[in-house]
């Protein structure tokens, strides 16, 4: 019988711990399996955020450190310059990229550090209980915009690809969602995509992936993925924002 | 053959010499001097130089650099360091090594940018969260400053620990003769914790996060032991003229340098003053100060401070002898002439308690 389906070689053969319907675990996989297509395993290292995915040091069979909350960049950066053949990625949240380690990712794609972020953005500090993240849509109800976020208070949605995007030391930029099947292959595409870019030595590359949080968006996992393709793509558009050939 | 340059510039000199492959640095007075040698330097001899965007991002890139595997070294002045201490809490968590130089300057806030000795406390009580500890170097001239590089990178890389180099302003910035010759990387250390990618065998992770408790008490009690192996062994310290001494001066770094000026000021005045120098802050000479104790009674602390190694003394002394202390803070720099009269009055002073 031909095997068609199966764990990627990059994943453990252990349970994910991440909630139900969140997107955590659909994005680890993802990586597992392109770290396997690409033939990547010896060379992959990972920078695992603070945040929930800082656990996917727990998923991914390869070499991994974790950081400090936001220093993911900074710290890819280093391993990056004394290891300059090998594929270095740091995932981060949004907190982790957009708020407190904004400096470092900014600092980092403007360096043009050939590194890779895979930024999972879910509207929501999902680790410390639901809190608004610099991406929470305006009017969204976090457990601290009890309200609504209200821009007038408390500012607007970074949109962190189109910031990014106008620094010359980055190659590849692209916003994708894993809210459905189709969807989920483009965002396999963006990272193999990302990673190729990384590997050519062409610039700093990152994917932005709007991911479900459902336990604090207080939805069902099926409302969580509809919300993201209805209302999160409005203000955070899918697609390639910049790429460089 | 000697060469004429800055403490500094000195550093960075000895670094490369010792194998350091990676400087990563944010410019902040008193020590840009060195920030701006291996700025020169690192591409020459084949290292990496990134001007980091902060403090912060540049102990993150240390961080990364060491868990590749490099020898890797962060320099920076008092505001600086204090951004610097999340970083070096992870470091010391993750047990990796790296060396973290501060010159120190006048605090608190933004202070000043002349030589003080307040990061004292910061330095010796780990000063990130968490309990850990660095090893403290505090040299007191340039060449010595030069000659602790090499042994500030090996202790990181044989206890997996940050190591701070720490010395001020005047000796970032004054200018000495200094000879590099013997100043060399001695040895290779093994390297199994490192990540270079999974290739041919088992993936690693290097983390600082243990949510199970009783494995983070477990990892808090290793670090422990592994603090108590260095308190052992790795204690240093320079004495002078204490054989016959009445009084013992208890001073580091520049200040202590001061002190030897005043001593032999002080010796000709037939006052028997003499003057041991902590070279390692942690792990403390406590040992050897409670020793002299046996015979001496008069200890006199000075430091460029309100006061900060003081405490360290009362804890060796353990309510022996008396102690006094003077303390210039502030980015003060006190003349040999200033701390000899100093010392002279109170000498005079207590002799004559004593008599009476
Ligand atoms: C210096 C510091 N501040 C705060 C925290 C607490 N903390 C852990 S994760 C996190 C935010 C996580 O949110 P995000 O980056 O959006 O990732 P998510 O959990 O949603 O995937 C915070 C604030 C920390 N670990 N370190």
């Amino acid at each position: 019988m031909k095997k068609i389906y199966t764990r990627p070689n990059a994943l453990k053969d252990t349970h994910f711990h991440y909630c139900p319907g969140c997107g955590h675990g659909i994005i680890n996989r993802i990586i597992a399996e392109v770290i396997d297509e690409l033939g990547l395993r010896g060379k992959a290292i990972c920078v695992a955020p603070a945040g929930c995915g800082m656990l996917i040091y727990n998923y991914l069979d390869i070499d991994t450190l974790e950081s400090a909350h936001g220093r993911g960049a900074a710290v890819a950066t280093g391993i990056k310059r004394v290891l300059p053949e090998n594929l270095i990625f740091s995932y981060q949240g949004d907190g982790d990229l957009a708020a407190i380690g904004t400096a470092e990712g900014f600092h980092a794609a403007n360096r043009g550090e050939l590194i890779t972020v895979i930024f999972v953005n879910n509207g929501v500090y999902g680790m410390t209980g639901g809190q608004m993240a610099p991406t929470t849509l305006k009017e969204q109800i976090t457990t601290t915009t009890p309200s609504g976020r209200n821009p007038v208070n408390a500012g607007y949605p970074v949109k962190v690809c189109e910031v990014f995007s106008v620094l010359d030391g980055t190659s590849y930029l692209e916003r994708v969602a894993v809210s459905s099947p189709a969807n989920i292959k483009k965002t396999k595409k963006a990272i193999i995509k990302a990673f190729q870019h990384q590997l050519n030595r062409t610039g700093f590359s990152l994917v932005e992936i709007l991911s479900p949080c459902p336990t604090n968006w207080k939805m069902s996992p099926l409302e969580a993925f509809k919300w993201i393709d209805e209302v999160m793509t409005k203000q955070f558009p899918l697609g390639v924002i910049k790429e460089v050939k | 053959m000697k060469r004429l340059m800055s403490g500094n510039a000195a550093v960075g000199e000895a670094a490369i010499l010792s194998g350091c492959t990676c400087y990563f640095g944010y410019p902040i007075t008193p020590q840009n001097e060195l920030t701006e040698y291996m700025a020169k330097r690192m591409p020459e001899s084949g290292g990496i130089f990134i001007q980091a965007e902060s403090e912060i991002a540049a102990i993150n890139m240390v961080l990364g650099a060491s868990v590749a595997g490099a020898r890797a070294m962060t320099s920076s002045s008092s505001p600086g360091i204090s951004l610097k201490q999340e970083g070096i809490s992870y470091l010391a968590a993750d047990e990796l090594p790296a060396v973290i130089v501060n010159m120190v300057r006048g605090g608190p806030g933004m202070g000043n940018i002349s030589p003080a000795q307040s990061d004292y406390m910061q330095a010796t009580r780990g000063g990130g969260h968490g309990d850990y500890k660095t090893i403290v170097l505090a040299p007191s001239s340039v060449q010595e400053l030069a000659d602790i590089v090499p042994v500030a990178f090996d202790l990181a890389d044989m206890y997996r620990n940050p190591v701070i180099i720490l010395g001020d302003g005047m000796l970032g910035q004054m200018m000495e003769p200094v000879e590099f010759e013997h100043i060399k990387k001695t040895k290779d250390y093994p390297k199994d914790y490192i990540l270079t990618g999974a290739e041919n065998r088992p993936s690693r992770m290097v983390r600082s996060l243990l949510f199970d408790t009783k494995e983070e008490e477990e990892h808090n009690w290793k670090l422990f032991r592994k603090f108590q192996r260095i308190e052992n062994n790795e204690i240093r310290y320079e004495t002078y003229l204490v054989e016959d001494a009445e009084l013992v001066v208890i001073a580091y770094g520049i200040a202590a340098r001061i002190a030897k000026g005043a001593i032999k000021r002080l010796r000709q005045e037939s006052i028997k003053a003499g003057l041991l120098r902590p070279i390692t802050l942690w792990p403390f000479p406590y040992k050897q100060i409670r020793e002299l104790a046996k015979t001496i009674n008069d200890f006199f602390v000075f430091e460029m401070s309100t006061g900060q190694m003081v405490e360290d003394v009362k804890l060796s002394l353990e309510g022996r002898g008396h102690i006094s202390f003077y303390g210039r803070p502030g980015g003060v720099i006190p003349t040999p002439i200033e701390i000899a009269r100093i010392i002279s009055r109170h000498y005079y002073k207590s002799q004559k308690v004593r008599k009476s």
